[in-house]
């Protein structure tokens, strides 16, 4: 099978029956309490939290929603979260580090929401304290792309010590769209920028910005959305395994170390 | 009370544009807020703020070191380093060049150490006129190594901050420096160090988004601007016309988001006013 383009792996991400948290968390969890609510102004449908158990080990798991039809898209907002969002997050990851269990964040939005309210109540401010505290949060982050990992508003989720993507997953610092009508000023070049980005697993596994990549089942997670889950949960339990064995020290060490090396440049 | 103009949303055309008059621009300041002309040397005489309105506009940074160290007492750091075009992003080599001869630098912010009234620190200044001060892999890792630095030194951070966001022709190393960043930014601050932000014209995206909004005490100039998106991505979303003061730093301390607004003109002071707040003698006192 020849390699795909990321513009193909676009369309399997936006596949209209590509499953969302909504499909993975029943198959995943055997048991979830959604902990609603930032403690200081509201609670963002865009990000669901709560503890989780998978094969037995309990989790906080925080996950972007994205709607599967209008209704839901409407209470999650299409997954483009406020500020609140992200505050629920890290009070969540808080809340996790007291009490010793791995965080695990599922990335899937197009990015954080750009509107006046967002603004009012600082979004970037929200996402510049989550990047400054999940880097020294003191217990295991797993972070994992399951669609689009849309920029700054996916970022904030995906400070973490292993960043998996699913195999078709995308993740860029802009929307190819995005890119096209500002280099171009024509959005619908929208494929070429997305095959200039480079936003696919595997590019981003060469930068070290991905770790893993977990397999999709033929054609697309869509396709069998059982199948996908397995592999997400066997990812998880091995990679809280792992994690988890390493001294906390060396597990941030290594965390800061992790972003610390991103970067191409000269030195002379 | 504001006088901030209509046309805020083409403030970043400073020069050209439609509709607009030429200008020699070596002679006239024409004002991107509120349309008032000065004469150059009045302007300068003012440090670049607007008589008018007080919008206090875009400095380089050579202009801005000038302006806030001890004359002769800013040493450069890591001056050596260069962006290189890691996913050969179409255009953006000659980009870079254009940039580099227009503005004679390496890159879109200047790092090195300095006292300010006497008092040391490690300063970083961000450069609007070097492609927006984007922040690339370069920006981040200057700005990151200047705060590591600081952290081995025990020194405080005075920053001034100005960028349009990740650099887009990057890609994902773009946006992990804002990670990168806020992580050195995280020690620096758990080791104890003050850590100052001046937020000036204009911080948005990816900056504003991490380290900018990171600092103990965060700055802003009078009128800049200030936000997380782009002003025409947000009214594309809402289709109506935002208020003209909205992501002005006087709306971002009014929402709680800016600790203070301080004028060009006491800036140097009071930043080294809080260094010194920040002060202890050798046996542990406070400065006096």
């Amino acid at each position: 099978m020849g390699k795909m383009t990321a513009w193909e792996r676009l369309q399997i991400v936006r596949h209209k029956g590509r499953p969302t948290i909504r499909d993975y968390l029943p198959l995943l969890a055997s048991e979830f309490y959604e902990l609603h609510g930032d403690r200081l102004f509201g609670d963002d449908g865009a990000v669901i939290g709560g503890l989780a158990r998978i094969q037995g080990e309990p989790v906080t798991l925080i996950a972007q929603v994205k709607g599967r039809n209008i209704d839901e898209n409407k209470e999650s907002n299409f997954a483009m979260p406020h500020p609140e969002g992200y505050r629920k997050a890290l009070r969540l990851a808080k809340q996790a580090e007291k009490f010793g269990r791995p965080v695990v964040c599922m990335i899937d939005t197009p990015g954080a929401f750009c509107g006046v309210a967002a603004e009012e109540r600082g979004q970037g401010e929200a996402i510049a304290r989550n990047l400054m505290e999940f880097m020294s949060l003191r217990t295991p982050v797993i972070s994992i792309v399951l669609g689009e990992g849309g920029s700054g508003g996916a970022l904030a989720l995906g400070v973490c010590d292993e960043l998996a993507m699913l195999e078709n997953a995308v993740y860029s610092v802009i929307s190819p769209r995005g890119c096209a009508s500002i280099l171009w000023k024509d959005a619908s070049r929208e494929e070429e920028a997305a095959n200039l980005l480079r936003i696919t697993a595997e590019d981003l596994l060469e930068f070290g910005i991905a770790d893993r990549i977990i397999k999709e089942p033929a054609g697309g997670a869509h396709n069998n959305v059982h199948l996908m889950t397995e592999h997400i949960s066997e990812y998880l339990i091995d990679a809280i395994e792992r994690l988890r064995s390493v001294e906390i020290d060396t597990l941030l060490e290594r965390r800061y170390q992790k972003f610390r090396k991103i970067g191409v440049f000269t030195e002379e | 009370m504001f006088k901030i103009v209509k046309n805020r949303v083409d403030s970043d055309l400073t020069t050209g544009g439609k509709g607009k008059v030429q200008i020699p621009s070596n002679l006239l300041f024409k004002c991107p807020r509120c349309g008032n002309v000065m004469l150059m040397e009045d302007f300068e005489g003012l440090l670049k703020v607007c008589s008018e309105c007080s919008y206090h506009s875009r400095l380089t940074a050579k202009e801005r070191i000038e302006m806030t160290v001890d004359a002769d007492s800013f040493q450069e750091l890591d001056a050596a380093i260069q962006t290189a075009n890691p996913i050969d992003f179409p255009g953006y080599d000659k980009k870079l060049a254009g940039a580099k001869q227009t503005t004679g630098m390496n890159e879109a912010v200047l790092t090195g150490i300095c006292t300010i009234r006497r008092r040391k620190c490690v300063l970083v200044v961000m450069d609007s006129h070097f492609m927006m001060a984007s922040m690339g892999s370069a920006v981040g890792e200057k700005i990151t190594r200047a705060f590591e630095y600081a952290t081995e030194q025990r020194l405080p951070v005075v920053l001034f901050a100005a960028s349009g966001g990740a650099r887009m022709q990057e890609g994902m190393l773009s946006l992990a420096q804002m990670a990168k960043t806020s992580g050195a930014v995280g020690r620096h601050s758990d080791a104890g160090l003050l850590y100052i932000t001046v937020l000036t014209d204009p911080t948005t995206g990816g900056v504003t988004a991490s380290f900018a909004s990171l600092g103990d005490i965060i700055i802003a100039e009078p009128k800049v601007l200030i936000g997380f998106a782009g002003r025409r991505v947000i009214e594309g979303t809402i289709r109506q016309r935002l208020p003209d003061d909205f992501q002005s730093a006087e709306f971002l301390l009014e929402h709680g988001f800016v600790d203070m607004i301080v004028p060009r003109n006491i800036m140097r002071r009071t930043i080294s006013k809080l260094l010194k707040m920040h002060q202890k003698e050798a046996d542990g006192s406070w400065v006096k």
